[in-house]
């Protein structure tokens, strides 16, 4: 009887840690001097400048389609591109910008969440946050290969290089990562320099969200005076009329945040932008886990209890070696 | 002195000819991915990072395997000392499934070459489940062998091994109750941090674990009535239905958790009319259910529950049910993104297919070979 009882309790008490979530891990909130983008679909002109020198800098080679092999022409990510300009159409798409018989241009980069997935569900390790820039960068010594940052990107953004024997996890480390290193030395990332229309903008994320807000308080119509370069320190201005903006900064909240955003007169539903919700999964996932392996503390009493009731159930049947 | 043998018989009967086949077909589909890489032998892709060598071979293949945890649960913990015949067997398919899982696992590690970094303490991510997933597995495999050895000592006359080894056996019993509950739960927990791509009618968030390792322990006492009814009529043996009929009320308890829980959830997330949506998912949603619902209509009757046919039924609907459970979450309604579809390849297909048949020839190799089975006088 008393064993049955240690039983019951030890089972009681998984059962009810598993249902707590009383500790709750919120969102990781952005770190005060990160680092990010701005990416204003409104300015992009779809001129790639920035996919072509992302390949430059990060030694990538062109993408090839069919018999075409002037330019590349990578369709969206993968081992070979780490950043690539999609276009939006709709019906005859003449108008630039419009939701409705329009089309518009839309980056797809690492967004470098605020909370991310792919550093929290990576075992080993190999995907990190900078806790100064909040910049994610992968590090392939320490990487097995399973593809949990993949399946756990709410953006697909790391690619594995299925083409390779030996291939590694590629994606976006805003020009940062070893042997790079851009933003340390104090120069912005290649895609936002090269940028003729100030639509990819670097620069601090407090910065950029300052500007992303205060573009959204400008009326259609009238001119604003775009920087381009580092919104804190921009090499040149361009004057332009003001486009109707939807009122939505992409990665303000989304999912805890993200140092990348996105602004946009189309909505981002139809820019491919994933309904990802307040919450990160990250956090939920984490809370899960730790309510259930705080410690090792509950795997610990389990084990005990497990191990005293087999104990006395193996020995009732001892004589005949146990199978 | 043992209360079990080996079967005996010729090894080389025509199936395991046909086993062979299917085995050297996929070798070569494995040297091509050993040589020329993933891409060149999947359809694997940006969006569908993982397929079938993770869902079937890992996911669903360990739960197949579950046969000794869900006994080892009866037996050791609840004491029914009368399932003890069925202990072994289930013990050996439990080490062959999951070290087909192990050995899937390998096939789909992007980086198989230093796939020991994730054994490196200093490496250790404790917010990952897939970490929680690799140690707690690996540790299940060495534990299984070691559940397993007696039968190696006792063919192999190693007696003092063997009662040394039974004297701690106890340890690794327990472990080998509470490791398959760990990774069970965790491998649902997997679909958490996948969020909104797991389609709703799947996306349960903290109940996922719980899910899990209900359809875990329900498909594991159904491989065990499955293996033992077909061994049955396979090896010509005597049935052991008396046993099994008991086993499905149990897994009418366990089914009828996993069908509450899982609805109320639904209810509580407010997702229910997605079941009538009349779209591919909630057609697989209505599937999966109806084949929940057969084992529970035939596992609740007792007269159903003493046929040794009926009981089958019961025990390959289950099974399908909990496969198609974990399909539907990771693979057939997972939802990347725009732009994104996945269907396994002819050498993908293949490579899962040889590991399964290299299974089932060391299943049959090992029970003809080794004291595995019960001996009849005794059932």
């Amino acid at each position: 009887m008393k064993r049955r009882d240690f039983l019951k309790a030890t089972l009681g008490g998984t059962a009810a840690t598993l249902c707590t979530t009383a500790e709750a891990r919120p969102n990781l909130e952005p770190a005060p001097e990160a680092v990010g983008m701005l990416f204003d679909s409104t300015l992009c002109v779809g001129c790639k400048a920035c996919v072509s020198i992302c390949k430059e800098l990060n030694d990538m080679p062109p993408v090839t389609d069919n018999e075409q092999q002037i330019w590349d022409s990578a369709r969206d990510l993968s081992g070979e591109t780490l950043n690539v300009i999609k276009v939006y159409k709709d019906g005859d798409a003449k108008t630039k910008d419009a939701e409705i018989n329009g089309y518009c241009f839309e980056k797809r980069s690492c967004m470098h969440c605020v909370d991310p997935g792919c550093v929290s569900v990576c075992p080993c390790t190999a995907m990190r946050q900078h806790k100064v820039t909040g910049i994610v960068t992968h590090h392939a010594d320490v990487c097995i290969g399973c593809r949990n940052c993949m399946v756990g990107c709410p953006y697909n953004v790391p690619q594995f290089e299925y083409n390779e024997l030996f291939g590694q996890i590629q994606k976006c480390q805003m020009c940062n990562q070893a042997g790079l290193e851009r933003v340390d030395k104090g120069q912005m990332t290649g895609c936002a320099e090269v940028c003729p229309t100030g639509a990819t903008l670097f620069g601090p994320r407090k910065a950029l969200l300052q500007e992303a807000k205060h573009r959204m308080q400008l009326k259609p119509g009238e001119i604003y005076n775009y920087p381009r370069g580092d919104v804190s320190k921009p090499y040149s201005h361009h004057e332009k009329e003001v486009p109707a903006y939807r009122d939505h900064i992409w990665g303000e909240k989304e999912a805890g945040g993200t140092s990348v955003m996105h602004i946009s007169s189309v909505p981002f539903d139809k820019l491919g932008m994933p309904a990802v919700g307040d919450r990160s999964a990250a956090s939920v996932a984490e809370t899960v886990q730790h309510s259930i392996y705080s410690f090792m503390a509950l795997p610990a009493v389990a084990l005990a209890g497990l191990t005293y009731v087999v104990r006395r159930n193996t020995d009732d049947d001892n004589d005949g070696g146990e199978s | 002195m043992s209360s079990h043998k080996a079967i005996g018989g010729r090894l080389f009967t025509a199936p395991f000819m046909v086993l062979l086949v299917i085995f050297l077909i996929g070798c070569f589909f494995m040297f091509q991915r050993f040589t020329s890489g993933i891409g060149s032998v999947s359809n694997l892709n940006g969006g569908f990072a993982w397929g079938i060598w993770v869902v079937y071979d890992v996911v669903i293949g360990t739960a197949f395997a579950c046969g000794g945890y869900a006994l080892a649960f009866m037996v050791y913990v609840f004491n029914k000392g009368q399932y003890h015949p069925l202990v072994r067997p289930a013990v050996l398919a439990s080490l062959l499934g999951y070290a087909m899982g192990g050995f899937g696992a390998f096939f789909d590690m992007g980086r198989f070459w230093q796939f020991y970094e994730i054994f490196l303490p200093g490496n250790w991510n404790f917010n990952s489940v897939m970490l929680e997933v690799g140690l707690c597995v690996a540790a299940y495999i060495i534990v299984l062998t070691l559940e397993f050895a007696p039968a190696l000592l006792e063919r192999l006359g190693m007696h003092g091994l063997l009662k040394a080894l039974n004297k701690v056996l106890f340890l690794f019993i327990a472990l080998g109750v509470l490791l398959p509950t760990m990774h069970q739960s965790s491998l649902g927990s997997l679909l958490i941090a996948m969020g909104h791509k797991v389609h709703p009618l799947w996306q349960t968030l903290h109940m996922q674990p719980l899910l899990a390792l209900l359809t875990a322990l329900t498909m594991g006492f159904s491989i065990v009535i499955f293996e033992a009814s077909t061994s049955a009529v396979g090896f010509g043996r005597h049935s052991e239905s008396g046993l099994l009929s008991k086993m499905g009320k149990v897994i009418v308890g366990l089914l009828l958790t996993f069908l509450l829980i899982r609805l109320v959830v639904l209810m509580l997330q407010g997702k229910l009319g997605l079941i009538f949506a009349a779209d591919f998912a909630s057609l697989m949603f209505l599937l999966e259910m109806v084949l929940f619902v057969i084992p529970l209509v035939i596992l609740l009757s007792s007269e159903r529950r003493s046929r040794g046919g009926q009981l089958l039924i019961a025990a390959v609907s289950m099974l399908l049910a909990g496969s198609l459970y974990r399909f539907n979450a990771f693979l057939f309604t997972f939802n990347p993104g725009l732009g994104y579809s996945y269907f396994p390849s002819v050498s993908e297909i293949m490579i899962t297919l040889s590991i399964i048949a290299l299974e089932l020839m060391a299943y049959l190799i090992l029970v003809k070979t080794l004291p595995v089975l019960h001996r009849e006088e005794h059932a």
